[in-house]
């Protein structure tokens, strides 16, 4: 490679050749000095409106309408005019090709950096990460969300936009505990799976007979054979995917309500990758950017100036105020994640002996980006943090953790802090703020009354004393009883079986003539 | 890779979103502009800007835990050590409530174009006895400018667009100048040096050939005058300003009219494409005047109101055929009216003004601080009830303060059901 090869570009403005170069320059460095696998790039250059568009949308290029997505589009309208909040520099979508939204005034550094950090960082984190491998499909999210949004045109157009928007009200309000935790026997493919709903709807359209009606059916089985432990089995319980439970067992759904909640919970599944890698992701993108322009620097292709701006802009993003600071608002998944990549580039080629004895593994194996690319492949936020914080980057960041208990009237207790004694628990405890497992409510379905009143029964079971927010929980479970459309009740259970709390909710008559 | 421009799609992806959420909120977001209608200028009150409404009903709820033994790692420790015991308020956390957060959760604030502000602020009103709806609605088009084509009839060349077209093209083409042959052949007149010569004459001869190749005027040049058909109103709407400019009307009055007039005016000019104002001021004699002098000149004198009710008459029966317009009146008077006046103003009201009129509202203007209830019957209103009794069709209403003047005129245009509407 020459050593210099001239400027990419100088000054602050940007053409589309220069796009163009500035993208191959760091393909080549991300290639061949950091050996990333990257989807195919499609950069998009956009305005601020369009990246307000884009907010209010989760970020996707389309997406069925909504008023929930009008609100928050008139919510970050008005803080941007305010000027109490400015816009991202970019957005990228998990998608193949993948799709980098930038915004048309960033300067050619600017451009540089997020192409860097966009196109090649995230890019190489979806397509390597284990989560997104396995719950999500880049080649088929688009046209997804595409066959998404003429559905619910559809439907809107069928069956009212009322009917449609009471449902998909109740969908949302499920949306985060429409996911599949643990992965099923088959890949998901988002493209089989549009063309299965049209073959269903298909099928069921040219097999209908009336006839079917008539033919007598077997003798009824009483109660007592139905034994509940059998019921259960047969209902698929207990199970945590309440708008997978709905969509197949909710008793007076219409067919297009059905469709509709599996397409809320594709959708769910799609983003809960993101939700547990922020701070690897984040991370990654940030390293791989770091690199890329250091380098870009080093070749004598980004001239002096360009880099400070960029080593300004580098440092606000990777900036972790302290948690006495007024801007403090918990972890900066820049920050952290960038300190832990940085330091496993330490670890791997300029070991000390702490190091040798916490990382055995990976302590001087000198190939810095083979590990990390094992690592961005193959953890999740939580894993992540519990394998690879190192006690010199908790003593870094002067982390400690802080226990607090209501019961406790003297106050909260310092539980522990960066020193010998605290390295290990500090860890895990800053790991299982990343773990969903305790950041989402466990609520499952346990049981429904089939002999009784078709009463749908589930289950909150309470860590460490965090209840429901009750307002909150009577809204959500009435959006549930307007699905399942009979009472539904939820109880709220410790460990030690004592129930906490019970709610009970009829469906309102509005939803069920709907 | 492949990089598209996006910034040249079409915008406003959200507006549908958008509208959808407006809907759903209309009654609050209708509240809430009603609310900060009432605290802002005529001028400013059309201008859009900022509402905030009650997050109620609006809210995305999901389930969410609180409470419970909390743990959590922070960054930044400066001085504990494990098994310290923070007390719970104050700084030793740094993690107290944040007041603002409430705040959020509670008023949802955005901000309404022009536009969707003066579609909710008047949503709920209605043109009172349409009549003459239809007609108001009719248009008949006409013709009007509309830049240039590339093809039309003859009679349509744009001559000066067309010659200058052609100049660009035989510049960027570089057809030779007829001075450059000019010199060049008397050069060669001149020319000596048969070798030179040669080389001149073939230069000569290539130029005549480009000379040829490229026309003075081609037909890509040539462009038409471009017409377009726009719609004309064919019926429109004048609305009559009538007010006693007499001495006992005062500054604070006259405000309370002029801001009534101006709702008037914008509520007409949306259902009108044109609306012409007419300004009669009168005190024992009436005259029509500019805006300026209508609200700020000096005036004083008797009160005689049917001087005024003639000059609308005159100027209606000159001016606007009520075949071709829709008329509007608004009197605004503190109510004094001279006592032998009264059979002139019924006659001219039933007789002249009102058979002609769409709407006839009379708004009697009361000094500040003084309830409605308490402003005593005047001649003028007393008069008028007697004419609405008689089955005359009149609106009136009392106003003494600024801030009633939303109320009052929403309760004039009102949307009657329809059965009220009939008779």
């Amino acid at each position: 490679m020459t050593a210099t090869a001239g400027f990419l570009f100088e000054g602050a403005d940007w053409d589309f050749t220069k796009l163009q170069r500035i993208h191959d320059a760091c393909e080549e460095i991300a290639r061949s000095e950091l050996g990333l696998d990257t989807y195919p790039n499609q950069i998009e250059v956009i305005t601020a409106e369009q990246m307000l568009d884009a907010y209010s949308s989760a970020g996707m290029p389309l997406f069925y309408k909504h008023w929930s997505f009008g609100k928050h589009f008139a919510h970050h309208e008005a803080f941007y005019r305010k000027g109490i909040m400015g816009l991202a520099y970019e957005i990228v979508i998990n998608s193949s090709p993948c799709i980098s939204y930038l915004m048309e005034e960033n300067t050619a550094t600017m451009q540089t950096l997020v192409i860097a950090h966009a196109a090649f960082g995230h890019n190489h984190f979806f397509k390597n990460n284990y989560l997104f491998r396995q719950w999500t499909d880049a080649e088929g999210i688009l046209d997804y969300l595409d066959f998404a949004k003429s559905y619910v045109a559809q439907c809107e157009e069928r069956h009212g936009r009322l009917a449609v928007e009471q449902t998909l009200d109740a969908a949302h309000a499920l949306m985060s505990h429409g996911i599949d935790r643990y992965p099923g026997k088959k890949k998901l493919d988002l493209r089989a799976e549009e063309k299965r709903a049209g073959e269903r709807r298909q099928h069921e359209e040219s097999a209908f007979n009336d006839l079917w009606r008539t033919v007598p059916t077997g003798p009824v089985k009483s109660a007592e054979l139905l034994s509940s432990e059998r019921r259960r089995n047969l209902l698929g319980l207990p199970q945590e995917n309440l708008l997978y439970f709905l969509e197949k067992t909710a008793p007076r759904l219409q067919l297009w309500q059905r469709e509709l909640l599996r397409i809320v919970r594709h959708i769910a599944q799609y983003f809960y990758p993101q939700s547990q890698t922020k701070v690897m992701n984040e991370g990654t993108a940030t390293y791989v950017h770091y690199r890329i322009m250091t380098r870009l620097h080093e070749q004598g292709r980004l001239s002096d100036g360009n880099f400070l701006e960029f080593l300004t802009s580098h440092t606000n993003v990777v900036f972790q105020p302290n948690f006495d600071d007024q801007r403090f608002s918990g972890f900066n998944p820049y920050a952290l994640g960038f300190a832990m990549m940085q330091d496993i580039e330490r670890i791997v080629s300029n070991p000390d002996d702490e190091d040798r004895e916490w990382f055995p593994d990976i302590a001087g194996t000198g190939d810095v980006m083979a590990v990390l690319r094992d690592v961005w492949a193959n953890y999740r936020d939580e894993s992540f943090i519990s394998q690879f914080l190192s006690p010199r980057l908790i003593r870094h960041l002067r982390l400690f953790h802080l226990h607090d208990d209501p019961e406790q009237r003297a106050g909260i207790r310092v539980d522990a802090i960066h020193d010998e004694r605290g390295y290990r628990r500090v860890r895990r405890e800053l790991a299982r703020q990343y773990d969903v497992g305790y950041i989402d409510p466990n609520i499952e379905v346990v049981d429904v009354d089939l002999a009784g009143n078709r009463r749908l029964m589930l289950r909150h079971t309470v860590i460490k004393g965090a209840q429901l927010n009750e307002a909150d929980a009577k809204r959500v479970l009435q959006h549930l009883a307007d699905l399942w459309s009979y009472d539904v009740s939820l109880v709220e259970v410790d460990a030690s079986d004592n129930v906490l709390k019970e709610y009970v909710l009829n469906p309102r008559a509005l939803a069920a003539a709907a | 890779m492949h990089i598209v421009d996006r910034r040249l799609n079409p915008g406003s992806k959200s507006l549908e979103n958008r509208q959808r959420f407006l809907r759903r909120a209309k009654a609050l977001v209708q509240g809430a502009v009603k609310k900060s209608s009432q605290d802002r200028d005529i001028k400013d009150v059309l201008e859009g800007g900022e509402v905030s409404i009650p997050l109620d009903g609006m809210n995305e709820p999901r389930f969410r835990r609180e409470g419970g033994t909390r743990d959590m790692v922070l960054p930044g420790n400066k001085k504990f050590i494990e098994g310290d015991i923070l007390p719970r308020s104050g700084e030793g956390s740094g993690r107290a409530s944040d007041p603002g957060e409430g705040d959020g959760e509670d008023a949802f604030r955005f901000v309404l174009s022009r536009d969707e502000f003066v579609d909710l602020f008047l949503d709920d009103l209605e043109l009172p006895d349409l009549a003459k709806r239809k007609l108001a609605e009719a248009e008949s088009e006409g013709l009007r400018r509309a830049g240039y084509a590339t093809s039309g009839s003859p009679a349509n060349i744009s001559v000066s667009r067309t010659v200058r077209l052609a100049l660009a093209r035989r510049v960027a083409l570089r057809r030779p100048r007829p001075e450059t042959i000019a010199e060049l052949e008397a050069e060669i007149a001149d020319c000596g040096d048969e070798a030179r010569r040669v080389e001149l004459m073939a230069e000569l001869a290539a130029l005549k050939a480009k000379l040829r190749r490229i026309p003075f005027i081609d037909p890509i040049d040539i462009r038409y005058r471009r017409f377009e058909t726009m719609p004309k109103p064919v019926a429109q709407a004048v609305m009559f300003c009538l007010m006693d400019v007499s001495g006992s009307m005062s500054e604070h009055m006259k405000d309370l009219a002029k801001r009534f007039y101006m709702l008037l005016y914008v509520f007409l000019t949306r259902r009108y494409r044109h609306v012409e104002i007419v300004f009669i001021r009168h005190t024992d004699r009436a005259e029509e005047v500019d805006e300026d002098t209508f609200f700020h000149g000096p005036a004083s004198g008797g009160t005689l109101v049917s001087s005024a009710l003639q000059a609308m008459h005159e100027i209606v029966r000159s001016r606007f055929r009520p075949a071709d317009w829709n008329i509007y009146a608004a009197q605004a008077s503190d109510g004094d009216n001279s006592g032998s006046d009264g059979a002139a103003v019924s006659r001219l009201l039933t007789e002249m003004i009102l058979p002609v009129s769409q709407f006839f509202a009379y708004l009697e203007v009361g000094e500040t601080g003084g309830s409605t209830f308490d402003m005593p019957d005047s001649s003028l209103w007393t008069l008028y009830q007697r004419l609405r009794a008689d089955g005359v069709p009149l609106s009136m209403r009392k106003v003494s303060d600024r801030s009633e003047i939303f109320p009052v005129f929403h309760d004039l245009f009102h949307r009657r059901r329809k059965q009220e509407k009939a008779p």
